[in-house]
């Protein structure tokens, strides 16, 4: 009992990595701006349809296709927010979700009739280490590598970097970092630049060990919204925590009951948090 | 009964009666199904007007009362031989207090918050569905044919059930009417504007979105069970089809969102649209895509939908246009 036990919970561990790094674009995004992208799911999909395509179709190592698929996911971003969400930022939040609901709609429909529905897989196995009970396949150690990798850099970023300073102003006051010479416009396109990169390189490491569909991208969506509130929205190492938190309830909860009921149980804990404690277990902007 | 004087709340029931008399005239089944659909579509698009448009808060998950109250009416039937009438009612019952326990729960969440939870409702309730022996489970039901003798046989039963969905969409734009232009109504449109202020001004905001959030899901209830009815089956994807709600949204915002008129225009027009497209061969597949593109191109550019443009653009249609 305690083996399985164990072993359920390093699997779930190393699968909140991923989920945490999905979720961090997100809270990114909601932190800088008050937006909340619903066009997260789709974009982690096309993650893993970036490493699929470029591994099948190329035969380039995914961890190399990650660091092209984070500037196209740059480059998409800043693209989605240009023409999508600028003109509608001081607008009220029902446009705000129905833009970025539209572009959700824009990449599934497109992506169903060139991609299809079928499921997908990469078959690119690493190997595994035998540690006493516990099995971990590199794949996924790999993916939570890389997720602590990513958020060390992005914080790097954010705390380093005269961009990243700018970033962290226009989410504390845009008003007044426009006063002081930030270009706010320029800023924001960034942030979501780099929350649609997050959310794509995601999905790509997910790729690497669960199959997928156009669809999938949903499932992740939910659970990071839940991450983010879990974790206070707007804060990226929450988000990491979140992330960590989820994957091992995902890992227990199957054992001790059909894993049908694993939806309805994130929805029920879902809404309990924002009831009871909706800054987050780390507190966040509210 | 002053409103009853309005002009705007009777072009808007003359429209959709001319609509729905049509096919009694015709007495084609085809023309029948067709607006069959159109109806079902407008009393959804008017049911989620009066939360989303009145209040302002954005709802996802509108189709699980659809949901709901098509398997509550639907079991009964199976089960118990309930009428129909029974069972229309027992649905939106059913979807009524489903909501209203729910809303308690997560109406108190604010905004973009509020839009997050209902996002998963959808999910969790087709999840729960799925899991729910009684209903069938993944299967589903199935009625008995022979229940449609007691309606005098199956064409008939299709006749019965477009004439109360008739009555439904008909009720449906009456109450949305009545609501707009009452103090309750008015209470809601000031939680859109600002709902700090509506407080302070005395709208005891968490029950008024509670009773919107009731009043909008009674009415999918209810036309679900008519469309099970007609259809013979239930499964649990077809009872929660998740982009359903979103097509919603899109018909209430084409037509205008907080309008009486605008969820009818909307819906027919959408319907319409869908319609030509799903028949171009190059439009079948990215049918999808082609929605997301229009809704995006009506909140960049016309975010009060046609009525509100109608309204903004000549003044002297405000009093035609409710």
């Amino acid at each position: 009992m305690i083996d399985t036990i164990l072993s359920s919970m390093t699997d779930g561990l190393m699968l909140g990595f991923v989920y945490g790094l999905a979720a961090m674009g997100l809270t990114l995004i909601w932190g800088v701006m008050n937006v909340i992208n619903l066009a997260h799911g789709p974009i982690i999909a096309l993650g893993m349809f970036g490493v699929y395509l470029t591994f099948t179709q190329l035969g380039l190592n995914p961890y190399i296709a990650l660091i092209l698929l984070a500037v196209i996911g740059l480059l998409l971003g800043i693209l989605i927010y240009l023409i999508a969400v600028h003109r509608v930022i001081n607008a009220p939040h029902l446009s705000t979700l129905l833009a970025t609901f539209s572009v959700n709609m824009i990449i599934i429909g497109v992506g169903t009739s060139l991609l299809s529905t079928t499921p997908r897989n990469i078959d690119f196995p690493l190997g595994r280490i035998d540690l006493g009970p516990v099995t971990i396949l590199y794949t996924r150690f790999a993916a939570a590598g890389a997720a602590l990798l990513i958020t060390g850099l992005l914080y790097l970023f954010l705390y380093r970097t005269r961009q990243g300073k700018y970033i962290r102003a226009v989410a504390n006051n845009r008003t007044a970092a426009e006063l002081m010479g930030i270009p706010s416009m320029r800023i924001l396109a960034l942030s979501f630049g780099i929350g649609t990169m997050l959310a794509m390189v995601s999905g790509g490491l997910i790729a690497t060990f669960f199959p997928f569909t156009i669809l999938s991208g949903g499932g992740y969506e939910l659970k990071s919204f839940l991450i983010c509130v879990l974790g206070g929205l707007g804060n990226p190492i929450g988000a990491l925590l979140g992330g960590l938190i989820l994957g091992t309830l995902e890992g227990l909860i199957p054992m001790f009951m059909p894993t049908t009921w694993v939806p309805v149980l994130e929805f029920v804990l879902f809404v309990l948090i924002l009831l009871i404690r909706p800054q987050g277990l780390l507190g966040g902007e509210t | 009964m002053r409103a009853l004087r309005n002009p705007g709340l009777w072009l808007a029931l003359l429209l959709t009666a001319a609509m729905g008399v049509w096919p009694f005239i015709t007495k084609s089944a085809t023309t029948r199904e067709v607006i069959f659909t159109i109806l079902l579509f407008v009393s959804l698009a008017s049911s989620l007007n009066i939360f989303l448009g009145y209040t302002g808060y954005v709802s996802f998950g509108h189709i699980v009362w659809y949901g709901i109250g098509g398997y509550v009416g639907f079991y009964l039937m199976d089960v118990y031989q309930t009428p129909l009438y029974l069972c229309v009612l027992a649905g939106g019952l059913a979807s009524g207090i489903i909501a209203f326990l729910l809303g308690k729960a997560i109406l108190r969440l604010r905004g973009a918050y509020f839009a997050l939870a209902t996002i998963g409702v959808n999910e969790a309730a087709r999840a729960f569905i799925n899991n729910f022996d009684p209903f069938g489970g993944p299967i589903g039901m199935t009625l008995n044919f022979s229940i449609y003798k007691s309606y005098g046989g199956a064409a008939r039963a299709l006749w019965i059930t477009y004439s109360s969905l008739l009555g439904i969409t008909l009720l449906v734009i009456l109450v949305s009417f009545l609501v707009k232009n009452s103090k309750f109504g008015l209470g809601l449109t000031a939680i859109r504007e600002n709902e700090d202020a509506a407080e302070v001004m005395g709208v005891v905001a968490p029950d008024a979105k509670n009773w919107a959030y009731v009043l909008s899901a009674i009415f999918p209830g209810m036309v679900a069970v008519l469309f099970f009815f007609k259809n013979g089956t239930i499964l649990p994807h077809d009872a929660f089809r998740l982009h359903l709600s979103i097509e919603m949204i899109v018909m209430v915002m084409l037509g205008g969102q907080g309008t009486v008129l605008g969820p009818i225009i909307g819906a027919a027009g959408y319907q319409r649209l869908r319609g030509l497209l799903l028949v171009t061969p190059f439009f079948k597949n990215i049918q999808l895509a082609v929605a997301g593109a229009f809704l995006l191109v009506i909140i960049l550019f016309v975010p009060a939908g046609v009525v509100g443009w109608l309204r903004d653009r000549f003044p002297q249609l405000r009093r035609v246009l409710e």
